[in-house]
């Protein structure tokens, strides 16, 4: 058989051939993504005409728009005018008109500069947060951006924030001192009790001494000027900032041996959680009164900030448990066999890596808490839609809908969405560290 | 060498409450729970004081007093002359049976789509990532007020639906009317209804009906006695198919079991389909959904939806590509590894999240404020509040209400939880 003559061989290559034109470039794609069985030709086509439909109906809608009118007559006039009868158009004059108001409420437009100057502060403090490549110095910022912002949203003397931020200054002292001199007992009850003294004694009248002294202050403004999406962001910002520290200790009192403690914590966060927001703030607005001492009456958008506060601390608290959950058992058993008591471990091994675990939780959690500042709108906070509601009252625009709800709507989309995204992203981050 | 040192002293010295990590716990509980006792003494004797100095007590009795207003949709009978109490429960059956909608139809849209979205078709997942993007980030109150104004504003008045030239007309056979005012379903009546009510014939010259709530409960109970029929069915195919190998066919005996006693009751029962008509310048008979109704409703389970969606793709891509593999290499048809593989696995990822999901779609429907739906929130803690000027009790029993709900449903998910848990060290 070896023997057999070969009769052809080739012996050079052949040129390579181009594919099929059904297997290449945008055909190829078309049929793998859009119609590579029967059912997905369908349902292909039915969402392209969704799509159509939607598109033909609200396309022209928007992009006729009408931008400069006064009011909605005004608006309707002009569509007559001039649009070709088939189409309706928007009237987002409504929005060129009262846009101010929808993002800052009733704050004196030419006081406007405060609260962009204090989202800006905000910022700067949030990001070493969130951003640990940037340089370690910036979390100066972050410790001086609640007060900073305090003093430039309601503006009055300075020296009010200036004298409650001594009071932590007070505690960290005390604890120096007495931890140095006396014993660590001493220096965990003097941090907890000096500064109260000192905010319940000392922190007002020595705010009112230094401002009569040096008088260096800014317009006052009232917090029922707040509105728009400048009150959703302060509820929200201050909301999430203070239920933070509240919501780790309350996760871990729920994790803690102590009984009583744990019970505590089990109860306040079952019942937070168990009731709708909007019953805790009819709480806060109709109930809060009579638990406080008779005579005592303050601010709605100050009683709103704390029951917001308590009800997104309930929810951190669960996520950051997740984390603590999620913590291998031999982290906790690594902390206590290096010597190290509760606090220390706490401090120094286990929150650094359940926080950092719960981060994206955290932010879901403040996403869901930024959609819920809309409820403020039922005990008479005028957020974007508390705007919309008297903007539609006006004599000038009675009767406009959608403009303002796309409006609102997609404002809540830009934050909420980018907020997501960064979520994600911190999500794709931490994998990748884990592994 | 070893050193020999005293044993510990007994006895106990104060200091040890302080720093001997035994007694140290006790010292700290005891310390906090002084501290709350006392909080909370001092949160009631404000209390006391406050309605001492207001003139009020705290008494749970106007809930026997007259109510005095009217509930637009109740699902029991209830008229202005019943109590408080009466009328907080036509809440409480309202906001479930929103919950109870919205649910549902939360979990067939989330289902749909987060199954959509992991389509092979990039038109279709684009389109699903828009739905769930546009619903997760927008807060469900806009949905609700936009839905309701869709509702108000663009749909026709009952007059267009009128005369001869109608510029409207009713849709599905001239049985659904879609309105400003509502939509408006058939409903089904009884002839020979066995609930006593007085028949009533909907338009002239019809067979006269009542709408019967025991005739109703007769159907669901004769439904239930079918499925767990059905399920002795399958229970015997089972058995015979692990005796044999070979499974009966039983999906028609299964089909009968379940269609046919319900038609034998109805048709006894002299079920009819009444259809709404037009009558004066409104719709009358069939079933009046509301706007608020169907506002809350709709706007609720596409909220809903968007996060279950999600759920469910997190839960299919969480079963590990392996395991469908697997079951490829040990010969399982593809459609019988959705079923014995991946979802079983799948579910155990989904359920917890989706359970919660229906525990915040139950709290969200406390915004049925929105558009005037008449919920437990509406009632009790609405307009019985601001009648009665008892603020405390009214929101201490909402809040109680809410709270029993969301413990039960908890409760059940925890329990589910324990008894699908992977077994851990």
């Amino acid at each position: 058989m070896s023997d057999t003559p070969v009769t052809y061989v080739r012996t050079q290559m052949l040129d390579q051939q181009a594919p099929p034109t059904s297997e290449v470039g945008p055909v190829r794609w078309v049929r793998e993504n859009l119609f590579s069985s029967p059912m997905n030709a369908i349902l292909t086509i039915l969402s392209l005409y969704v799509v159509y439909i939607v598109l033909s109906h609200v396309g022209p809608w928007i992009v006729n728009g009408i931008w400069n009118a006064n009011s909605l007559t005004e608006c309707r006039e002009i569509i007559a005018t001039t649009g070709d009868g088939h189409h309706s158009a928007a009237c987002f004059g409504v929005i060129s008109a009262r846009w101010h108001q929808l993002v800052f409420g009733y704050y004196p437009s030419e006081l406007y500069w405060r609260p962009v100057l204090a989202l800006v502060v905000f910022l700067v403090g949030i990001a070493p947060v969130m951003f640990p490549s940037l340089p370690r110095k910036l979390y100066f910022v972050t410790a001086a951006a609640p007060f900073l912002c305090f003093w430039l949203l309601w503006g009055g003397s300075i020296w009010l924030p200036i004298s409650i931020a001594l009071g932590f200054g007070v505690g960290i002292v005390a604890n120096k001192v007495l931890a140095e001199h006396v014993s660590a007992l001493a220096a965990i009850v003097g941090v907890i009790v000096l500064p109260l003294i000192y905010w319940i004694l000392l922190a007002g009248p020595l705010a009112g001494g230094l401002a009569s002294v040096i008088p260096l202050e800014i317009e006052f403004v009232p917090s029922r000027s707040f509105g728009g999406f400048m009150l959703s962001i302060v509820i929200g910002l201050s909301a999430i900032v203070m239920s933070l520290p509240l919501g780790i200790l309350l996760a871990l009192a729920r994790r803690s041996d102590l009984f009583i403690i744990k019970t505590c914590a089990v109860v306040f966060i079952e019942v937070i959680r168990g009731v709708p927001l909007i019953v805790w703030l009819f709480t806060a607005q109709l109930l809060l009164n009579y638990f406080l001492p008779p005579g005592s009456s303050f601010d709605l958008t100050l009683r709103v900030i704390i029951m917001v506060t308590l009800f997104a601390a309930a929810y951190i608290a669960e996520v950051i448990r997740g984390g603590l959950a999620a913590l291998p058992k031999g982290q906790y058993e690594g902390a206590d066999s290096l010597g190290l008591n509760y606090w220390q471990s706490m401090q120094l091994i286990v929150l650094p890596q359940a926080l950092k675990i719960s981060i994206p939780g955290i932010v879901n959690t403040f996403i869901g808490l930024f959609k819920d500042t809309t409820l403020v709108v039922f005990i008479g906070l005028f957020d974007p839609i508390g705007i919309s509601n008297a903007i539609r009252a006006t004599t000038e625009w009675n009767g406009i809908y959608w403009e303002l709800f796309l409006f609102i709507g997609i404002m809540f989309f830009i934050s909420c969405f980018s907020m997501g995204r960064y979520s994600l992203y911190l999500e794709k981050k931490l994998q990748r560290e884990h592994r | 060498m070893s050193t020999l040192t005293d044993p510990p002293k007994p006895g106990f010295r104060l200091s040890q409450l302080i720093y001997d990590t035994r007694y140290r716990s006790i010292t700290i509980q005891v310390i906090a729970l002084v501290l709350i006792v006392g909080a909370f003494w001092w949160l009631g004797s404000n209390t006391v004081n406050n309605l001492n100095a207001l003139g009020k007590d705290f008494d749970f009795g106007f809930l026997n007093s007259a109510a005095g207003y009217d509930i637009n949709q109740r699902l029991i009978e209830y008229d202005n002359q019943m109590s408080h109490g009466r009328a907080a429960l036509v809440g409480i059956l309202n906001t479930l049976l929103v919950a109870l909608m919205g649910c549902a139809s939360a979990l067939i849209i989330g289902v749909f789509v987060g199954v959509l979205r992991l389509s092979k078709n990039w038109v279709v997942s684009k389109l699903m990532a828009v739905y769930v993007e546009a619903f997760r980030n927008v807060p469900l109150l806009i949905w609700i007020l936009l839905i309701g104004a869709v509702m108000t504003e663009s749909m026709p008045q009952p007059r267009e639906f009128r005369g001869e030239d109608a510029t409207q007309s009713m849709i599905l056979g001239d049985s659904v009317a879609v309105t400003n005012r509502g939509i408006w379903i058939p409903r089904i009546g009884f002839s020979n209804s066995i609930s006593g009510e007085e028949a009533v014939a909907p338009i002239d010259g019809a067979t006269p009906v009542a709408s019967g709530g025991a005739d109703w409960l007769l159907i669901l109970g004769v439904l239930a006695l079918s499925l767990i029929a059905m399920r002795v069915v399958r229970n015997r195919a089972d058995k015979i198919q692990q005796a044999t190998g070979d499974r009966p066919t039983t999906w028609y005996q299964q089909v009968a079991i379940l269609v046919i006693p319900v038609g034998v009751v109805m048709f006894a029962l002299g079920a009819t389909i009444v259809a709404p008509y037009l009558k004066g310048f409104n719709f009358t008979e069939g079933t009046h959904l509301r706007n608020s109704l169907i506002a809350l409703w709709v706007a609720l389970s596409l909220y809903t939806g968007a996060f279950i969606a999600e759920i469910v793709r997190a839960g299919i891509m969480a079963v590990s590509k392996g395991q469908s593999e697997a079951a490829a290499a040990l010969g399982i048809q593809p459609s019988r590894t959705m079923k014995l593989v991946i979802l079983p696995q799948a579910l155990r990822v989904i359920i917890p999240p989706l359970i919660s999901q229906f525990l915040n779609l139950t709290k969200n429907s406390s915004l049925a404020i929105a558009v005037g739906y008449m919920d437990v929130r509406a009632t009790l803690g609405g307009i019985t509040i601001n009648q009665t000027g008892r603020e405390l009790e009214g929101m201490l029993l909402m809040g109680a209400f809410y709270l029993a709900l969301s413990l039960l449903i908890s409760g059940g998910m925890n329990y589910y939880n324990h008894s699908t848990q992977l077994a851990e060290r």
